[in-house]
């Protein structure tokens, strides 16, 4: 929804019907069956978010009754079937799939039109991809292409069972609100969501799952587009921010971009990964892609320290998924601490380093012990 | 070739407002430059507006501007620590055809009257600030020095209506900084309530409004008042004090705010609200005798930034945008007789401020400043008895009336010797004659 | 070079007030700006045509107040820009935005040739990041999207080479125009406008397009009933019950109530104590 949702009528009230639309589904649209997880494959390597996906999309097919399925876009090189045992471990039941040298990197020209013939071909009622800046640009051409309903960003999915729709709940108007979000009369109904909102299913051991393939029958010459390099990102730990077990984050209470110091300190004693608020993005404390919450990254730690962070609704949802969070702040009143498993009233800038000496000494000890 | 205009309204509140609405009207080629991302931005607190001020220049204000509630009731309080006394005066006389006093949000106000500036014909250029005045070899202001590249811009005169600040008057040497007791700091918050819940609780109904001043040991013995203004889906909330008085006391203005809605006949009113837009923002206190030069070769002074505010009634954007209006005036006929804008010509805005209420209302009041500043008792001793006197007055515990009467009497004179008192009552009569 | 620079105007959500009782938006005073996404775009638009000649169009779909955007990209030095702006477009959701906002720029195109579209990674209120890529498959443009930098750009042969944004890196792709490009934040700064620049912008005549306008034969691919999502409903996110213990360590200094705040983290979660046990 590009333009921002003005809401029907007050919530809580329950869903409101949407203005002069029948809940009918159109008869050519009810062939489609099925959830599908588009799987995230490149250099070989398969996002992890497409496997919490297929955990989410577990529960929406068993609602539906239907069929789970992976579908993977990927070079003949065997990656696309090796990406397909995977699927079936973390749930799928069929996988469908599109082998081509063309696919061997991403170009949205081929990926969209791959994805096209998939669906037309077999008519999945509902399409998931991962937020990644892969999935939203994939998302939104096919979208387009398929002119059907695509929501962005979402942080919950559920089944509406009185029109067997699937309703995607999404933060709104800069995390203040959150809306539901429902594709009536198209098929299939598409969503993204971003890593780490949704958690990571256990992996079983399965048997090899159905497989369907298409051809892709493009040739290079008609792909405008061409991948000339690929430039790894210098300092790859970012890119494990979301995945860390452990998160030492900061905010301005730390006062100053050198304070910061203190957080990574912390971090590297318990081995895990840091990051901050906004604000310190905007002021050039920490680079954008250490930026946790609803604009940034969304955390699943174990254990996240968040030090000098008032726990603002945008910070909030991209740090709820964390098993434990111990907040330190001097204000009592912080709204952190109305989301925190654990408070500490205390200056961030005394406490870190106590911390971190007072970790370190246990850390060492256990591991004498050992 | 740079761009020239006849005349240049530096700020965009009531007084540049005024001006530039004045001007255009009158067929002046005229710049109005406004530091906000546009007019009202910079401006969040919620305010009285006085009607007249507005109607004369645009009679059907009532229909467009965005006001808030027109006033019915207006509350006096006393306070003390745990107590109020206080008048209250409510007219249905207030319900009229075109109230005199509405309750607005200076955000949308401004927006509103500079939306009309516009249409006037003036051209409007925001979120562009006047770093300094430019005069030419004989000392005349010609023009304006902005803060973006090719930011100068020439025009005949200079109208200054940049607020209590007016950093530019100040570097133009044309006024000298305000000094910390000729000042107040105000600071507000706006709190969100649904409009039945304001309405139950300040009973009123429809447009009507109600204004809450209140004045007594809230301000812990500094110089100023705390006020709530009912909006139509929110309240305004604010205390202000003398810059000085925070800076002797050591009180932070937050603090002090959050006491005066922690007393017992605030905070019930407040109750549930959602705060929002906390804003701070310095109002001249000094009145007349603060009042700096207003005029000369090639520039005018307007509103805050000449001081004009009547601090005992509040009033600022009425007297902001009369003298905006007679500044404007005076170019208006000086260029329609082909007169320079020397500091001789353009001292016909002095004799109408002098004819206006702006100069006579700030001169009843020359003193009242200081007077009150030199007597914190006012603000002090007289809460504490008043509201014990009240107290005394109305318990019933068997006590005669001339017994309470007679103690009444004599707990002012212990909180205050007589000739003190009767002092007191001189100083004041004098200040506000 | 012929740049077209789609922004939006978005309500300025830092100053978002939700009714605490209804829950819904309180929009009375909270500012609108440019989607600060939108401002990437625009300033490599305008360095686009600093360096190749050209011009600068740009256009929004929205409410007549929408003007303010446009006036204030012409400020930034936009040499034109366009207001689409009709009853039938209310309710948009992206995919119906998209398909208004290609006729709006297939027209400007028949003014003169359209280079690059430009477009903001997301909106701050809608923030899908769909109508940037859905513009691009209307209109048939080569899709750059997350783009951190235009490496290379030569006019003479069509031919653009950019930088990328990826997962866990950066991919170098050349392709041709016409495209469409989508701006990560963080890529550039907008420039300061000169005082011409606001007098220019403040005088500029801002064009509106009504959807006959544009062109715009079939309506029902506007606003609400050219939508396929609907919003079902607005709510308010639901508090959570408990709050968060407080570990007491009053008159404790820091070296004290470390040890202490360790303790109670790991006596509630034993999980959390083998984890770091393992190291
Ligand atoms: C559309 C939108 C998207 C946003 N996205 C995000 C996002 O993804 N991530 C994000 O984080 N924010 C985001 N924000 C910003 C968010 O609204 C808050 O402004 C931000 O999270 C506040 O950061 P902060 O807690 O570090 O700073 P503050 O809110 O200023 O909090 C500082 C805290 O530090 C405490 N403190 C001060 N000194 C000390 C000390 N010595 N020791 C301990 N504590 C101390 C203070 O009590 C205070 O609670 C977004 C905002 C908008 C409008
Ligand atoms: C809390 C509070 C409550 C008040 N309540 C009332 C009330 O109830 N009734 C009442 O009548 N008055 C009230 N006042 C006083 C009233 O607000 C002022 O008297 C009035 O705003 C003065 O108008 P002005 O145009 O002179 O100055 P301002 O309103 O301050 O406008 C000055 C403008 O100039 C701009 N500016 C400043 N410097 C520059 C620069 N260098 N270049 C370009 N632009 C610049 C500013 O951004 C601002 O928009 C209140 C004041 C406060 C603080
Ligand atoms: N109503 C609109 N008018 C013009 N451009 C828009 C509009 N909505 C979205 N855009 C453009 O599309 C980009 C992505 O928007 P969104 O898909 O809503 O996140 C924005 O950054 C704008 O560049």
């Amino acid at each position: 929804m590009s333009a921002a949702p003005t809401p029907p009528r007050p919530a809580g009230k329950g869903p409101a019907k949407p203005a002069g639309r029948s809940r009918e589904l159109p008869e050519h649209l009810k062939a489609y069956k099925g959830v599908w997880v588009f799987i995230e494959l490149e250099r070989g390597r398969v996002h992890p978010v497409s496997w919490e996906l297929l955990g989410e999309g577990r529960k929406l097919a068993d609602t539906l009754g239907v069929e789970l399925a992976g579908v993977i876009l990927g070079p003949d090189d065997g990656s696309v079937g090796a990406a397909g045992a995977d699927a079936a471990a973390y749930g799928a039941d069929a996988v469908y799939t599109m082998e081509d040298p063309i696919l061997a990197a991403y170009r949205t020209d081929p990926f969209t039109r791959g994805l096209t013939v998939l669906v037309e071909a077999h008519k999945p009622e509902i399409l998931l991809l991962g937020a990644t800046t892969l999935g939203r640009d994939l998302a939104g051409a096919v979208a387009t292409t398929l002119a059907t309903g695509l929501t962005a960003d979402c942080t919950e999915l559920a089944i509406d069972m009185e029109t067997r729709t699937l309703a995607s709940t999404r933060p709104t108007f800069g995390g203040s609100l959150l809306c539901t979000i429902q594709t009536l009369h198209f098929r299939p109904q598409m969503a993204t969501i971003r890593p780490r909102v949704m958690s990571m299913p256990d992996r079983r051991d399965a048997s090899l799952p159905r497989v369907v393939s298409e051809a892709l029958a493009m040739e290079e010459e008609q792909i405008v587009t061409k991948v000339l390099d690929f430039i790894p990102d210098r300092d790859q730990d970012t890119a494990h921010l979301a995945y860390a077990d452990i998160v030492v984050g900061g905010g301005l209470g730390l006062g100053s971009a050198d304070n910061f110091r203190l957080v990574r300190e912390l971090a590297e004693v318990l081995g895990g990964e840091y990051g901050g608020s906004r604000p310190l993005v905007q002021k050039g404390w920490i680079p954008a892609d250490r930026q946790i919450g609803q604009t940034g990254r969304t955390i699943r730690p174990k254990l996240y320290i968040a030090a000098g962070i008032s726990g603002a609704i945008q910070h909030r949802v991209g740090t709820e998924g964390a098993d434990v969070i111990l907040a330190i702040n001097t204000d009592a009143n912080a709204p952190i601490f109305d989301f925190a498993t654990h408070g500490v009233i205390a200056d961030a800038l005394e406490m870190l380093p106590a911390l971190t000496s007072a970790f370190r000494r246990r850390l060492d000890g256990a591991a004498r012990a050992a | 070739m740079p761009e020239r205009f006849e005349a240049i309204v530096v700020g965009g509140g009531p007084a540049g407002n005024a001006a530039t609405l004045t001007l255009a009207r009158g067929g002046v080629h005229v710049l109005q430059i406004e530091r906000g991302e546009y007019a009202g931005a910079k401006n969040v607190q919620g305010a009285i507006l006085y009607a007249d001020a507005v109607e004369e220049m645009i009679p059907e204000f009532r229909d467009e501007a965005p006001l808030e509630r027109h006033i019915v009731e207006q509350r006096m309080w006393m306070l003390d620590e745990r107590s109020h006394v206080g008048t209250h005066y409510r007219s249905e006389d207030f319900n009229e055809e075109r109230p005199n006093r509405y309750t607005i949000l200076r955000t949308p106000f401004d927006k509103w009257f500079s939306s009309t500036v516009k249409k006037a014909g003036a051209l409007v250029i925001c979120e562009t600030t006047v770093l300094d005045l430019i005069r030419d070899a004989s000392g005349r202001v010609v023009g304006v020095k902005t803060d973006r590249e090719g930011g100068e811009i020439h025009a005949d005169v200079v109208i200054l209506a940049d607020g209590v600040n007016s950093l530019v008057a100040q570097r133009a040497g044309l006024r000298n900084e305000v000094e910390p007791d000729h000042v107040a700091l105000a600071v507000k918050e706006t709190h969100f309530l649904p409009t039945e819940v304001i309405e139950q609780r300040f009973n009123i109904s429809g447009e009507e409004g109600v204004v809450i001043e209140a004045a007594g040991s809230v301000t812990e013995g500094m110089l100023g008042t705390g006020f709530i203004y009912t909006n139509k889906e929110s309240l305004s909330v604010g205390i202000g004090c003398l810059v000085s008085d925070f800076v002797d006391t050591g009180i932070t203005p937050y603090g002090l705010l959050e006491r005066f809605k922690q007393h017992p006949s605030i905070r019930q009113l407040l109750d549930g609200a959602e705060v929002k837009e906390y804003a701070a923002h310095l109002i001249p206190e000094g009145g007349y005798k603060a009042m700096p030069k207003l005029f000369g070769d090639g520039w005018l002074i307007v509103g805050d930034a000449a001081q004009m505010v009547n601090s005992l009634h509040r009033e600022g954007s009425n007297m902001a945008m009369s003298s905006g209006r007679m500044a404007a005036e005076t170019v208006v006929e000086l260029r329609q007789q082909g007169k320079p804008m020397t500091a001789k010509a353009l001292r016909l805005y002095r004799e109408k401020l002098d004819a206006s209420y702006v100069i006579k209302d700030l001169k009843k009041y020359r003193d009242l400043p200081s007077v009150l500043h030199r007597n914190k008792q006012f603000v002090t001793t007289y809460p504490q008895l008043l509201s014990r006197a009240a107290q005394t007055w109305i318990r019933v515990d068997g006590e005669d009336k001339k017994t309470k009467e007679r103690a009444i009497a004599k707990s002012f004179l212990k909180g205050r010797s007589l000739r003190g008192l009767v002092g007191d009552a001189f100083k004041i009569a004098r200040a506000m004659r | 070079m012929h740049c077209v620079v789609c922004i939006k105007q978005v309500p300025d959500s830092a100053q978002i007030r939700v009714h605490p009782v209804t829950n819904t938006i309180m929009r009375q005073g909270v500012p609108t700006i440019i989607n600060p996404y939108d401002l990437y775009a625009l300033e490599e638009a305008l360095r686009v045509r600093d360096a190749f000649g050209g011009t600068v169009s740009v256009i929004t779909m929205g409410p007549p107040m929408a003007e303010a955007a446009l006036r204030k990209a012409l400020a930034f030095g936009a040499d034109r820009a366009v207001l689409m702006t009709d009853r039938i477009f209310a309710g948009s959701d992206t995919l119906a935005t998209s398909y208004v906002l290609s006729h709006g720029i297939m027209r400007l195109a028949a003014e003169a040739p359209v280079d690059i579209v430009f477009a903001g990674k997301q909106t701050i209120d809608g923030d899908t990041a769909q109508v940037g890529p859905g513009i691009a498959r209307r209109l048939n443009l080569n899709q750059l999207t997350y783009v951190e930098k235009i490496d290379r750009l030569d006019p003479a042969a069509d031919e653009i080479v950019v930088h990328r944004r990826a997962e866990g890196g950066v991919h170098v792709l050349k392709t041709e125009l016409p495209c469409l490009i989508t701006m990560l934040e963080g890529s550039n700064s907008i420039r300061f406008a000169s005082m011409d620049d606001m007098f220019r912008a403040a005088r500029a005549e801002v064009t509106v397009w009504s959807a006959a306008d544009a062109g715009i034969e079939d309506q029902t691919r506007c606003g609400l009933r050219g939508s396929p999502t609907v919003v079902r409903k607005v709510f308010a996110p639901k508090p959570r019950q408990e709050k968060a213990k407080l570990i007491d360590t009053a008159g404790l200094g820091a070296a004290e109530a470390a040890p202490k705040v360790i303790d109670a983290l790991l006596a509630a979660d034993s999980k959390l104590a083998d984890h770091l046990a393992a190291g």
